[in-house]
């Protein structure tokens, strides 16, 4: 086990797993010479040189295409696109080419093709370098979607993605960046399709993912002074999703909040909510409530910031509104 | 370029293949038989009988909505491709494609593409893979005129020519972009004028001779593979139905569209008096071709209609790869 922060986790996962296997190749926005923007792809092209490792022009469409057609011959793409917001830049290559191949083909075509790319807001970097676009990306089948809240899940998570034979995108949270924690050390993944509970409790499911999961661990701390003994997951893999991890939860606390930074209306956690309702109706003991940001793009002022990103104080307010 | 008469008669034979299954699948649709989009390929099929000609099986291609003349030219299996046009299990894609996403890995067909532009770049990430994996191998991106108005394309050229990808980029120049002509979408006369701002060798040619389109792909394919850059070949040619079965093409002035369609300019009867005419074959062995294509095709059509459907339940096939082992 290491401490490490954030992105050396993500760093470690691009290295080991380029280590692991030689079809493995890095490109993307500024990751070669410069490291990436918050130094997540750090020292790789020192290691591994020019043809694993490759700076590519600012062409989010290209970059893209490239995962696409070098992941159906066979090679293992790992692309940065720096900040989710770019993704608009390539939403064809990412909703119509990437996601659709493998079926469109009948299998034909396998791509095993990562997309890593920052979500979130608190570092004044406003309306389009901030957001959590998540929900873009789970409503289009044939991707995977992943969010990590600490540096052993973000590396995990990673070098899961880079072995998974489908295209997955994988959202880190800028925020996370400094964050360290114990990390397994070598090749070491974290399988999808699997919740991480990070508190146990009986009275509430707290469920979330991404910055947001470490403000809920810290509000149910507050909560168990109040006497609430709240049990928080960490749902970590958006698609594929661990609904019966979350159903036999909510089957034993009977309460559901669900808390993420990203736009509360037709944000990620309206569809657990759904699916919830439809599976889990008899469990509830009151409705289920969403803790998202309002309606409005990200502001940059940290006057008004910090009163965007849902914080403790909010996630608190939603559980304490489920007991009456 | 001299040619052998087995050369010639191949580039004939895969123009009568295009040109027979375009206008099989036509008479279908118009009979009621296919459904969805079909985007024919009749008039340009000079330009993949040429092109491919010069590729070998590890070379790879990329194709557009209006695929099958490439897929056909670089060696797709007919029968398949006619039950996938039809929705059947025994297509290509198990009838999750139809007409526009029709691929064969293992010919090194990486797939015709719904979205105008979009196989551009993804074959400069064939091109990177060729490279990465050690293959001496090219990709060919084929794509219209219409595309070449797209970002995507000029993202690609810009990447090939900086990462010197061997990548050779063919623009079908049909004068239209569905339904919008030329000069109503760029300034420019001549596409492979853009070939210039991005460093890489550009030429025009009559995409209605085989031989010519031929002959520039095969220095394209040596520049590619002597690492000395790549090529934009503008293959002027004429779509000779609408931009799909449906579109009257109301569009097109019809002195030109008559024309186009002569004897003198439909490259498959300009083809057959040439070989006539250069004594490369007599006019019973040209028949004698026609007759076995003809068998071919219709052959595919008896395959596609005897085949069954695919089962609801392979609806959810696909969506996903497993994981590995």
């Amino acid at each position: 086990m290491a401490t490490m922060t954030y992105v050396n986790a993500i760093r470690d996962a691009q290295r080991q797993e380029m280590l692991r296997d030689p079809k493995v190749f890095v490109a993307g926005e500024d990751v070669a010479l410069m490291g990436s923007s918050f130094g997540q792809t750090g020292g790789l092209y020192e290691e591994f040189g020019g043809e694993r490792v490759l700076d590519t022009p600012i062409s989010e469409g290209q970059i893209v295409s490239l995962g696409v057609g070098a992941s159906a011959m066979g090679l293992r793409a790992v692309l940065s696109l720096d900040f989710c917001d770019f993704l608009g830049c390539c939403m064809d290559e990412v909703m119509n080419q990437a996601a659709k191949m493998t079926y469109m083909l009948g299998g034909q075509m396998c791509l095993p093709l990562t997309i890593r790319s920052n979500i979130g807001g608190e570092i004044g970097a406003a309306a389009q370098h901030s957001q959590c676009l998540e929900a873009l990306f789970t409503h289009l089948p044939g991707l995977k979607v992943v969010s990590s809240s600490n540096p052993r899940d973000a590396k995990g998570l990673l070098s899961q993605a880079i072995r998974d034979n489908n295209p997955v995108i994988v959202l880190e949270h800028k925020a996370l960046n400094p964050m360290t924690g114990d990390v397994p050390e070598g090749a070491f993944t974290v399988p999808f399709g699997k919740i991480e509970l990070k508190k146990e409790g009986k009275d509430v499911s707290i469920l979330s993912w991404a910055n947001t999961l470490n403000k809920c661990v810290r509000a149910a701390a507050d909560l168990e002074k109040d006497g609430i003994d709240a049990e928080v997951i960490d749902v970590r893999s958006l698609i594929p999703l661990d609904i019966d991890g979350i159903l036999a939860s909510v089957e034993k606390t009977g309460r559901v909040v669900i808390a993420h930074e990203a736009v509360e209306t037709g944000g990620y956690g309206g569809e657990i909510a759904a699916m919830i309702a439809d599976k889990g109706f008899d469990f509830l003991d009151a409705p289920i409530k969403r803790v998202g940001a309002p309606y409005t793009p990200v502001p940059f002022s940290g006057a008004l910031e910090k009163h965007y990103q849902p914080n403790e104080e909010r996630i608190i307010r939603a559980v304490k509104s489920l007991f009456y | 370029m001299k040619l052998t008469k087995d050369a010639y008669l191949s580039l004939y034979e895969t123009m009568l293949r295009i040109r027979f299954f375009e206008e099989t699948a036509r008479e279908l649709m118009l009979g009621g038989k296919l459904g969805g989009f079909l985007h024919l390929y009749s008039g340009e099929e000079a330009i993949a009988a040429g092109v491919c000609s010069e590729l070998t099986k590890e070379d790879c291609i990329c194709s557009t909505h209006r695929g099958h003349g490439h897929i056909i030219a670089k060696g797709g299996d007919i029968h398949k491709m006619m039950a996938e046009l039809y929705g059947k299990a025994t297509g290509y894609s198990q009838g999750k494609s139809g007409s526009m996403h029709i691929a064969d890995i293992g010919m090194g067909i990486i797939g015709a593409n719904g979205i105008v532009g979009a196989s551009i770049p993804i074959t400069n990430g064939v091109a990177f893979a060729l490279r990465y994996l050690k293959k001496d191998a090219v990709a060919v991106a084929f794509f219209g005129d219409g595309a070449s108005n797209r970002g995507t394309f000029h993202e690609a050229l810009n990447l090939a020519s900086v990462w010197n990808l061997p990548t050779i980029f063919i623009c079908e120049n049909n004068h239209f972009g569905m339904s919008t002509p030329q000069g109503r979408a760029m300034k420019l006369k001549r596409i492979s004028d853009r070939a210039s701002a991005y460093g890489i060798a550009g030429v025009t040619v009559d995409g209605n001779d085989p031989v010519a389109v031929k002959e520039a792909t095969h220095e394209a394919v040596k520049r590619a593979k002597s690492g000395k850059g790549q090529s934009l070949i503008e293959c002027v040619t004429w779509r000779h139905h609408g931009h799909y079965i449906g579109d009257p093409a109301a569009y097109k002035d019809p002195a030109e569209q008559k024309l186009w369609l002569s004897e003198e300019r439909d490259p498959i009867p300009r083809f057959e008096a040439r070989l006539l005419k250069e004594k490369v074959a007599n006019a019973e062995e040209l028949d004698g071709l026609k007759n076995k294509v003809r068998d071919v095709i219709s052959a595919s059509v008896a395959f596609a209609e005897s085949s069954p459907d695919p089962s609801p339940e392979s609806m959810y096939d696909f969506v996903y790869m497993p994981d590995e082992a």
